[in-house]
């Protein structure tokens, strides 16, 4: 079984992000469970995520308190809140940033950093406005490259499922997100 | 066909497949996605249904109870102090014999304020009549709603769905949606033979005496036994018809276990997985999912705790001045049947957490314990 948590703020789709990342493992025969952090949610504030992720029914049904990976929507958390609470050590850190790898060696030696500058992309594709980017669409592009529970094509064909609108866009965008992945 | 959502989607999904013909429900977190889907799937003229809104749950029931007269199918859903705003009509529901379906979505009561999850709005309402199936996943939601109007027609009492607030009501998992055509054939239309009829017109629930009223009851309780058989057989018959099995009560490795923990909802799922985790080390460990508590599945019951050395009922609610509920239900049905030590621990009140790890440290508890010391024990309590 795999755990991850995912880090962002209210208002950022973060919760979306798990939604649709548990949509495109659904297409591939496991079995999955996405949930928010339960409470009330606020734009702006931190917010979490969690997907559970296994190729056999999965009965635990608490939190994750020690994830295996952690993805991270809003890089001023990183500053912020301690991102890498619980982390198991080996994990796999996503961060949506314009910065490179080794700029966030100071999370610690255990961890394997990769980044995608998933607002450059959002903005890119007019996915939101330029001050406030819907970004998750592309970070989760970003994740097949990085693990392997998930191919691109149901990524892709979750993203143009899962969106409102402009559903080419998103997937376009998710598309270049699994290309310029930087620490692989 | 296959898909992710959350549970109170899959609440809405199988009312509409139940094709529901009267909703009427009021708004409370954690249960507000149900209704809003549904009004969404009446408004894209999906589904052919009545959908009332109204100022306040007692009227949700009350619309209901109406609607149900009148021989529609009826739906609702809410949680806590909803559930307790109703509770005047829950009576009526079932003393007027009506197979009503609502779901609750367990919310902890107030005050203080809370959302978060815990057995005791439903709990409370015990009394009530109302049949309460409790449920630990969104696919076994989706598809008690389905078969809980099969049992209510069958038996004219009302059902209650039960679930977690938030590690149901908001969790994405994959349910697999049955095909309409499937679930016509499983749930024919309600056709009741006692709907109000204007050219045929009858008072019920009317006056009556003393000599009359106990005559009543004992027909209530005589509907909840037999629907406890129904409910048996129903349990074969979906699994005929869709491939999944649902008893009234779940045993999980219950037969060589020296412990058998007895759990429901979502706490239940977990106690499955702390079990696998338990087994691996050696522990004799089983649980025992309770699904149902009305009717309550008495001899299921003995039959799995009959090998166990020392039952252990963990709940997510209490009786205040007595112990927790299930408990309480588990330990009547034992009384004269079985000398095995119980013990009672009470644990995620207001939605704080149960792990795999919290049974595992209730599980090291009992073992040092021949019998139990108190009536009952608060798990991971702040003093």
């Amino acid at each position: 079984m795999v755990e991850i948590r995912f880090h962002g703020r209210g208002g950022q789709g973060t919760v979306i992000a798990s939604k649709i990342l548990a949509d495109a493992v659904s297409k591939e025969d496991k079995y999955v469970q996405a949930f928010p952090q339960f409470g009330v949610e606020r734009r702006g504030a931190p917010v979490f995520a969690f997907i559970r992720i296994d190729d056999q029914p999965i009965y635990v049904r608490s939190k994750i308190i020690a994830p295996d990976h952690i993805i991270v929507v809003d890089p001023s958390l990183i500053d912020a809140i301690d991102v890498t609470e619980g982390l198991k050590k080996g994990a796999k850190i996503l961060i949506n940033t314009g910065h490179k790898p080794k700029d966030f060696k100071h999370l610690g030696k255990k961890f394997h950093i990769y980044t995608i500058d998933a607002n450059e992309i959002a903005i890119k594709y007019k996915l939101g406005s330029k001050a406030a980017p819907i970004v998750n669409t592309a970070i989760l592009g970003a994740v097949p490259r990085i693990f392997d529970f998930v191919q691109l094509e149901s990524i892709l064909q979750a993203v143009r499922d899962g969106v409102p609108v402009n559903p080419d866009d998103n997937a376009a965008a998710a598309k270049e997100a699994y290309e310029s992945v930087k620490g692989v | 066909m296959k898909k992710v959502m959350m549970g109170n989607h899959a609440i809405s999904h199988g009312a509409t497949l139940s094709r529901v013909q009267v909703i009427a429900a009021y708004p409370i977190t954690p249960q507000t996605q149900v209704v809003e889907l549904l009004s969404e799937i009446v408004a894209d003229q999906k589904l052919k249904a009545e959908f009332i809104k109204v100022e306040s749950e007692h009227s949700a029931m009350a619309a209901c109870i109406g609607a149900s007269s009148a021989g529609a199918r009826a739906f609702t859903a809410t949680s806590a102090q909803g559930l307790a705003l109703m509770h005047e009509l829950l009576h009526w529901a079932a003393g007027a014999r009506l197979p009503i379906v609502m779901a609750d979505i367990n919310r902890a009561m107030a005050p203080p304020w809370t959302i978060w999850t815990d057995q005791n709005d439903s709990l409370s309402q015990r009394d009530t009549g109302w049949m309460q199936f409790y449920c630990q996943s969104n696919q076994e939601v989706l598809d008690s709603v389905i078969m809980a109007y099969k049992v209510a027609e069958k038996v004219l009492m009302p059902v209650m769905i039960v679930l977690d607030a938030f590690s149901l009501s908001h969790t994405y998992e994959i349910v697999d949606l049955p095909d309409q055509a499937l679930v016509d054939t499983y749930l024919p239309p309600f056709d009741y033979k006692y709907k109000l009829n204007v050219n045929d017109p009858h008072t019920y629930g009317g006056l009556t005496t003393p000599d009359w009223y106990m005559e009543f009851r004992v027909k209530m309780q005589e509907a909840m036994e037999q629907a406890l058989g129904i409910i048996k057989k129903e349990a074969v018959e979906f699994e005929k018809t869709f491939g999944r099995r649902y008893d009234p009560v779940e045993p999980y490795m219950v037969d060589d276990a020296d412990i058998v923990l007895v759990t429901s909802g979502t706490a239940a799922s977990t106690a499955r997985f702390a079990v696998d985790q338990m087994r691996k080390k050696g522990k004799k460990v089983g649980n025992l999912r309770m699904r149902l508590l009305r009717p309550f599945p008495f001899a299921d019951v003995r039959e799995h705790l009959k090998n166990a050395r020392k039952v252990v009922i963990v709940d997510r609610n209490i009786s205040y001045g007595y112990h927790g509920i299930w408990a309480q239900e588990v330990k009547s049905a034992l009384y004269g049947h079985s000398k095995v030590p119980v013990f009672n621990f009470i644990a995620g009140l207001g939605g704080r957490d149960i792990f795999p790890e919290t049974y595992i440290d209730i599980v090291n508890q009992v073992k040092k314990m021949k019998k139990p010391d108190q009536e009952l024990y608060w798990v991971e309590v702040k003093r």
